[in-house]
C-alpha cells in the first residue's frame, strides 16, 4: 500500500477549480482514487453531480481521460473502452498499459446504471467500477434512491405528519455484485484513506471486473456543516453502518472491526436528514434502526466466518 | 464556407466563442483552463495554517475535497486561498493536540 | 473477376462488415436485424474476423459500448431494429453530438403495440431529428454496397450513419448478390483517422462535458453544419464507389421520370415494387413515373427540388404513421420543400405498409389511376390516403 508521504509526491489528477460543494465527500473519493490509480487511467462517470460539477464546458477538473455520455450506462461506456482498447491493441495501434475506472454515484450504479453495471460484470471486462455512495440523487435535489437507508428524509421520501420519511432499507450492492463472482469487490469510505488506497491497488491489480462501494457523505442531502464529512464518514464505521470488508477470490475479510461498536444513534444526531427520529413517538424507529445495522454486521461476520 | 475565415476575434485577438471555433464534439483538452475557477471566493471561513504548530501528518491534504493544502517537498507549507472553498475538514482532521489549522470567519 | 453470392439482406450486411472489420462490434439480439448479429459473430468465432465483438445485454449498451468505442478512437458498428433503435434513441443524439463515425444497419421494423415484427419505416423514422445520416437502401445489392460507403461516408463528417433494409422483404429474402474483395473493401474504406482518442493517456481530454446556455447551441449549431455539409461527401463517395466498382447509386434516383405526367415517390424496398406497376401503366401508355428517395437525413431539399418542381402531380408514399394528423413525414418535408415554388405538383400523402402490410403493384396503379384524377380535378388531395387498410 501506498503511504501517505508516497501519495503526497504523486500527481493530483482531480484539479481544483471543481464546483462540488464546500466538504463534497464525492470529489474528495475520486480524488483519493485516482491518487491510488496513478495516471495511465481512462475513466468514465455517468450524468450526475460529479460530472456537473467537474466538467463544465470549457473547464475540465480531469487530469486523465475521461468520458461522460450519459445516466444509465457508464458500466455499458467503460465496457465500449475497454473493448476499443483491446481491439486496438491486438491490431498494434497501442501499446500502453491503460487501465479502466468508472465512477458512478448510488443512483447511477443502483438504481437506473444498474442493468449496465449488471452485463459489464458478467461479460468480464477488465475495470474498476467505484460507486462514491451519498445515498441519494443529490445533483437533482436529494431524491431518494435504493442506497438511501431507512428512515431518511428525501425530497421523495419526505418525513412528514404520517410517514417517518424512508419505509424501506437499502439494497445491499456489494452483495449482489460479488453474486456476479467477481475476483475482487470491498466497501470503504473516505475517512479510512489507507483503507480505500489499498483496496484500490488491489482492485486495478485483477485481471477481470472489480467494484469498490465508497460510502461519500454529503453536507447538502445528508444535512451537516461541511467540516463534518470526515467525522461522520468514521463514524459509519464505528457504528458498524457501514463495515470495512473485502471479498477476494471467494474468501471475505473484515477489514477492521470496532472494539465497541458506537450506538447508531451517534451517526444519526449528526444528520439532519434523521432528525424526525428523535421525536419522542420515533424512538422505536431508531431501534429498529439499530436491529437492522446489528443484523447486517452479524450476517456479514458469518460470512467472513464460512468463506475464511 | 471555410471556418477558419469566419472566425471572429475581439480587440484584443481572442478567439470569440462562436459555433464555428469550437472543438469537433465538444471535447475538452485544455485540462489547466480549469484554474481559471478561483472558487476560494466561495468561502465564507478561512482556514489559518499554522507552520510551527504542524507535525506534518498530511491528515488536512488527503481529506481536502478541494486539493487546496499546499505542499511542497513532501510537507504541508500553507493553504491555496485561490481555490480552498472554507469547508473546514483540514480544521476537523488535525489532530486534537495539534490544532496547527483553525477557522476564521472571512472577513468581507 | 466478378464474385456474385446468394445472400439474404441480413447476410450481405454481415458480410460487409466483416470485409469491413470494425475494430469494436457491440450489438444485441432483435428481429428482424439478429441474423446480422449473429452471422457476424460467427465470422468472429471462426476467426474470419479479429473484431472484438461485445453481446451487450440490451441495444442501449450496445450503442453506448460503440459510442464510448469510438470516443477512443476506435472504428465501432452495431445493427437492430424496432424497439431497439428506440431503446437507444437518446444515445443516438449523443453520438452524433459527439461527432462520432458509428456506422449501424437498421432493419426496419415497427414499432410496439401492438407487437408487431415486421417492416414499416416508424423505428428510423422517429429518430429523423438525431443527428444520423439517414440512408435508404431499395434491395440488398445496395445494402451492401451502401454499408461499405457508410464508413468512409461517417468517417469524413465525423457523423454517425444509419444504413436501413425493409425487415423481412430485403432482410430475409435470397438475393443475388455482387461481392467485392476484402482487398477491394479495405482500399476503399482506407484507415480510420479517429478525431479523437481517450486511450491517449499522455494527453488527456474529456469528452462528453455539461455545455450551459452560453455554448450549448453553438455546439449544435456546428453539428447542423456538419450535417448540411455531409451531403456533397455522400454524393462524392457514392461516385467514386461508382467509378471503381460500377455500380452507382444517387442520394434520389428515378424511374421513367422524365416526361412522367403524374409520378410517386418512396422509400426503401417498395421503389422497385413500384417499377413493376410504372412498366404495367407504361404499357397501356400511360407516362408515369416513380422516385426513389435514399438519402433522408440530410433531407436533399435541393435535388429534390430540382427533380420534383417540374411534375405535375406527386403522390408520396410513407411507410409509418406519425400521428400527427395531416399526412406522412415525408410527404410533409416534401410539401415543404416546394411551398414556396410557383410552379409545383400537386400533391397526395398516403400511408401503407404499416406492421409489414404487403403492398402490391396493384395497389402502386391504383394510386397512380387517382392521381391521375387529382391531375384532371387540379387540385390537390387533402386527406390522408391509406392504402390496403381494411
Amino acid at each position: 500500500m501506498a503511504s501517505l508521504k508516497e501519495l503526497v509526491k504523486r500527481k493530483e489528477l482531480f484539479s481544483y477549480g471543481h464546483r462540488a460543494c464546500a466538504g463534497c465527500g464525492e470529489v474528495l473519493a475520486v480524488r483519493q482514487v485516482l491518487l491510488a490509480a496513478g495516471e495511465n487511467v481512462a475513466c468514465a462517470m455517468p450524468t450526475g453531480c460529479l460530472e456537473i460539477v467537474s466538467t463544465i464546458y470549457p473547464h475540465t477538473a480531469w487530469q486523465v481521460p475521461i468520458f461522460h455520455s450519459a445516466f444509465e450506462n457508464a458500466a455499458a461506456t467503460i465496457a465500449g473502452m475497454e473493448s476499443a482498447y483491446r481491439a486496438l491493441k491486438r491490431r498494434g495501434k497501442i501499446t500502453k498499459e491503460i487501465k479502466f475506472i468508472a465512477f458512478g454515484g448510488d443512483g447511477g450504479t443502483y438504481d437506473i446504471g444498474f442493468q449496465a453495471l449488471s452485463g459489464a460484470i458478467e461479460r468480464r471486462h477488465r475495470f474498476l467500477y467505484v460507486c462514491t455512495d451519498n445515498q441519494a440523487y443529490m445533483n437533482t435535489g436529494i431524491q431518494r434512491s435504493s442506497a438511501t437507508p431507512s428512515f431518511a428524509d428525501t425530497t421523495t421520501s419526505p418525513a412528514g405528519k404520517k410517514l417517518p420519511g424512508k419505509l424501506q432499507p437499502r439494497k445491499d450492492i456489494v452483495e449482489i455484485v460479488i453474486a456476479h463472482d467477481v475476483p475482487y469487490a470491498a466497501q470503504t469510505t473516505v475517512a479510512f484513506w489507507n483503507d480505500l488506497v489499498t483496496k484500490v491497488e488491489k482492485a486495478l491489480s485483477y485481471d477481470g471486473p472489480t467494484f469498490i462501494n465508497i460510502l461519500v457523505p454529503c453536507p447538502l442531502g445528508w444535512v451537516y456543516p461541511t467540516d463534518r464529512t470526515i467525522e461522520i464518514s468514521r463514524l459509519a464505521v464505528e457504528t458498524n453502518f457501514w463495515p470495512l470488508y473485502e471479498y477476494e477470490n471467494g474468501v471475505y475479510r473484515l477489514n477492521y472491526e470496532p472494539k465497541e461498536r458506537k450506538p447508531i444513534e451517534e451517526w444519526l444526531k449528526m444528520q439532519g436528514r434523521f432528525r424526525h427520529l428523535f421525536l419522542p413517538e420515533n424512538q422505536k424507529l431508531i431501534e429498529e434502526f439499530q436491529r437492522e445495522v446489528d443484523e447486517r454486521f452479524a450476517r456479514l461476520k458469518r460470512r467472513v466466518a464460512m468463506s475464511g | 464556407m471555410k471556418r477558419s475565415e469566419e472566425v471572429k476575434k475581439n480587440k484584443e485577438g481572442c478567439l470569440l466563442i462562436s459555433w464555428r471555433n469550437l472543438p469537433c464534439g465538444a471535447i475538452l483538452t485544455d485540462t489547466k483552463k480549469i484554474r481559471e475557477n478561483k472558487t476560494g471566493a466561495w468561502r465564507s471561513y478561512r482556514p489559518i495554517y499554522d507552520e510551527k504548530k504542524c507535525i506534518q501528518c498530511l491528515s488536512c491534504w488527503i481529506y481536502c475535497p478541494d486539493s487546496s493544502i499546499i505542499v511542497k517537498d513532501g510537507k504541508v507549507v500553507g493553504i491555496n486561498y485561490d481555490y480552498c472553498k472554507g469547508c473546514g475538514i483540514c480544521a476537523s482532521v488535525c489532530p486534537k493536540k495539534v490544532q496547527a489549522i483553525k477557522m476564521e470567519k472571512e472577513k468581507k | 473477376m466478378k464474385k456474385i453470392v446468394a445472400k439474404t439482406g441480413n447476410e450481405a450486411l454481415a458480410f460487409a462488415m466483416k470485409q469491413i472489420a470494425p475494430d469494436v462490434v457491440a450489438a444485441y439480439p432483435i428481429t428482424p436485424s439478429t441474423e446480422v448479429v449473429y452471422t457476424f459473430s460467427s465470422f468472429v468465432a471462426d476467426g474470419e474476423v479479429d473484431t472484438e465483438f461485445v453481446a451487450v445485454e440490451s441495444e442501449h449498451s450496445a450503442i453506448s459500448a460503440c459510442i464510448a468505442a469510438a470516443a477512443c478512437g476506435a472504428r465501432a458498428m452495431t445493427a437492430t431494429a424496432s424497439q431497439g433503435l428506440a431503446l437507444m434513441h437518446e444515445m443516438l443524439f449523443i453520438a452524433s453530438a459527439l461527432r462520432l463515425p458509428i456506422v449501424m444497419a437498421v432493419v426496419n421494423r415497427t414499432l410496439s403495440a401492438p407487437l408487431n415484427i415486421h417492416c414499416d419505416h416508424s423505428d428510423s423514422l422517429a429518430s429523423r431529428d438525431s443527428g444520423w445520416i439517414q440512408l435508404f437502401c431499395a434491395n440488398s445489392q445496395e445494402a451492401y454496397d451502401t454499408l461499405i460507403q457508410a464508413v468512409r461516408i461517417a468517417e469524413e463528417c465525423y457523423l454517425p450513419v444509419m444504413v436501413t433494409i425493409d425487415g423481412f422483404i430485403l432482410s430475409h429474402c435470397m438475393e443475388r448478390i455482387e461481392v467485392l474483395s476484402d482487398e477491394e473493401v479495405k482500399d476503399f474504406i482506407k484507415e480510420f483517422k479517429p478525431n479523437y482518442s481517450l486511450l491517449d493517456v499522455d494527453n488527456p481530454i474529456t469528452v462528453g462535458p455539461a455545455c450551459l446556455p452560453d455554448s450549448y447551441f453553438e455546439h449544435k449549431r456546428a453539428v447542423a453544419e456538419a450535417m448540411r455539409e455531409s451531403l456533397p461527401v455522400i454524393e462524392k463517395v457514392s461516385r467514386e464507389f461508382g467509378e471503381r466498382f460500377g455500380r452507382y447509386y444517387d442520394i434520389m434516383e428515378g424511374y421513367e421520370t422524365k416526361d412522367c405526367e403524374v409520378a410517386i415517390i418512396a422509400m426503401g424496398s417498395t421503389y422497385e415494387t413500384a417499377t413493376v406497376a410504372v412498366d404495367n401503366l407504361r404499357e397501356k401508355g400511360e407516362k408515369v413515373g416513380v422516385f426513389k428517395l435514399k438519402t433522408f437525413r440530410p433531407f436533399p431539399h435541393q435535388k429534390i427540388l430540382k427533380e420534383l418542381r417540374e411534375i405535375p402531380v406527386l403522390g408520396v408514399l410513407d411507410r409509418a404513421e406519425p400521428l400527427s394528423s395531416y399526412g406522412g413525414i415525408l410527404y410533409t418535408e416534401i410539401r415543404a420543400v416546394l411551398a414556396d415554388e410557383k410552379k409545383k405538383p400537386l400533391t397526395a400523402s398516403y400511408i401503407y405498409g404499416l406492421g409489414g402490410r404487403e403492398i402490391t403493384p396493384e395497389e402502386i396503379e391504383e394510386v397512380f389511376e387517382e392521381l391521375f384524377l387529382i391531375k384532371e380535378k387540379g387540385k390537390s388531395k387533402e386527406e390522408v390516403g391509406y392504402i390496403g387498410v381494411k
